[in-house]
């Protein structure tokens, strides 16, 4: 199937974020796509608060059945959430599992004035109430596919289409 | 470097080769004490927000099995699992059943009936946590907190890990064991940690009495004299002189001992200028380290402690989710 230019959808989902943005706003990408796109936002927002890292790993519901993800980042969120209106950013939103999982992540951190969502791609298939406030495009992608964003070494991101092995966001 | 062969032969690997139960650091691929180390990272910034848990373990039953004294080892893995959300029970098995004559084996038994996840185990005689390891259902995970004069592992992993952050690449280090390598388990799990890492260079320091026979086929280079032993070394690795463990008198006094192999800053100062000192605790000041070295800003033995809860943190998880 034809996929979209991921440099196309980021121009998109970064007009649609800086509509809102107001002083207190942060982003905070969620690994590894996400943090990629979150880079890329905050500089082209030019936004004044630092820029947060999730790694939901310590959060994820799957834990039982596959353990502890091979390779875990440390989250690392360098302001104060308490009251600050956070903007999580993910490339593929999906089941909305992992959306579950960084905000219960995020709330340890402390009470935000809000969370909205920022996806690159919604591929539909949620299997929990989420949705995202802004959305660079909406696409229909086979359940038995797994979509993800890749960045080249010169930065520039793209997506790509797999075979799933096991269910994944 | 490990192979098929060595992997299923290892009694602490899954036929994944994933780990199981933690009972040694001898015989651990790198790939694992890494991946227990960069999983312990994570969990250092966990530690320090102000909601100091994650859901992890939630609804795990770990029970801390402790047959010998410990105050820093129990706490931390107490303080770890909890924060984890596990359901932490702690044994003082000098106060428990086995003093009215239960074995090991049916203590574990009946507490694995009371379906325990996990049991982190102490105990005064080498090979403890193997004999639990064996006899348990492969669900339940065991983790060794130390038995005999065999090995302590999570102690091993923290020291390593508390290297990592000061000194970034294991591969160009000198790192100096100092003391009572006899009676020492944290020694010989540190041992193996360190070459298994790819350290160049492990020496250990001590007096003819307090050092194993046949020491040098660790891999570590010998030394009886402070002097030389410690010439150009990054990591000193202070042990504790064990009192409790000394059949026989093997020293003159504390105080020669302090004299030769006590750390000073006069014998730290032999060391590399930006050496730093650790020690697993709990400290004989003025035996085997001077208070002024101990509270000194080449000492990362505080740190050590609150490193020790992010590794024990990464171990539990580990293990509960393989």
């Amino acid at each position: 199937m034809q996929l979209p230019d991921a440099e196309h959808l980021l121009a998109n989902l970064t007009e649609r974020v800086r509509h809102d943005l107001g002083p207190n706003t942060a982003l905070v990408g969620i690994y590894t796509g996400g943090v990629w796109l979150a880079e890329r936002l905050h500089q082209n927002l030019q936004l004044s608060l630092p820029l947060g890292t999730l790694d939901v790993s310590f959060y994820r519901d799957d834990f039982g059945q596959i353990g502890l993800h091979p390779q875990i980042r440390p989250s690392d969120i360098p302001f104060k959430v308490e009251g600050s209106h956070i903007v999580l950013v993910d490339d593929v939103l999906y089941t909305g599992r992992t959306i579950r999982a960084a905000i219960n992540e995020l709330f340890d951190y402390g009470r935000p004035a809000s969370v909205r969502l920022a996806a690159l791609i919604d591929r539909g298939g949620r299997e929990l109430p989420m949705a995202a406030q802004y959305v660079g495009t909406v696409l229909d992608v086979p359940s038995d596919k797994m979509l993800a964003l890749e960045k080249s070494a010169e930065g520039k991101l793209s997506l790509s289409l797999y075979d799933k092995r096991r269910d994944n966001e | 470097m490990t192979n098929a062969g060595t992997m299923s032969n290892n009694p602490q690997l899954n036929k994944n080769g994933q780990l199981q139960h933690l009972l040694t650091t001898e015989g651990l691929p790198a790939p694992i004490l890494l991946h227990i180390l960069d999983t312990a990272e994570s969990f250092v910034g966990v530690t320090e927000r102000d909601v100091k848990k994650v859901p992890l373990l939630r609804g795990k039953s770990i029970f801390n099995l402790f047959f010998e004294p410990s105050t820093r080892t129990r706490t931390t893995f107490e303080i770890a699992a909890k924060r984890l959300s596990a359901d932490v029970v702690n044994l003082n098995i000098a106060a428990s059943s086995q003093s009215k004559g239960e074995t090991l084996l049916d203590t574990v038994d009946n507490l694995s009936a009371m379906h325990a996840d996990m049991f982190v185990v102490r105990h005064s005689q080498s090979g403890a946590a193997h004999l639990i390891a064996r006899h348990m259902r492969p669900e339940i995970h065991i983790i060794n907190a130390g038995d005999g004069r065999h090995a302590h592992p999570t102690q091993a992993l923290l020291d390593v890990f508390t290297i990592r952050r000061y000194k970034s690449d294991f591969r160009n280090l000198r790192v100096a064991i100092v003391g009572d390598i006899l009676h020492s388990r944290v020694a010989r799990s540190q041992i193996h940690a360190l070459t298994t890492l790819g350290v160049p260079e492990v020496r250990v320091i001590a007096p003819k009495t307090l050092l194993p026979a046949k020491v040098e086929r660790l891999g570590v280079h010998v030394y009886h004299d402070m002097t030389q032993g410690l010439k150009d070394v990054d990591v000193l690795m202070m042990l504790r002189l064990q009192n409790e463990r000394m059949l026989s008198a093997r020293l003159p006094s504390t105080e020669e001992y302090f004299k030769y192999y006590g750390l000073t800053q006069e014998k730290l100062a032999l060391a590399k200028r930006d050496a730093i000192v650790l020690h697993p605790g709990p400290m004989n000041r003025g035996v085997e380290i001077d208070s002024a070295v101990a509270d000194g800003k080449q000492s990362v033995i505080l740190p050590q402690v609150t490193f020790g809860i992010a590794v024990r943190m990464a171990v539990m998880s580990i293990l509960a989710g393989s």
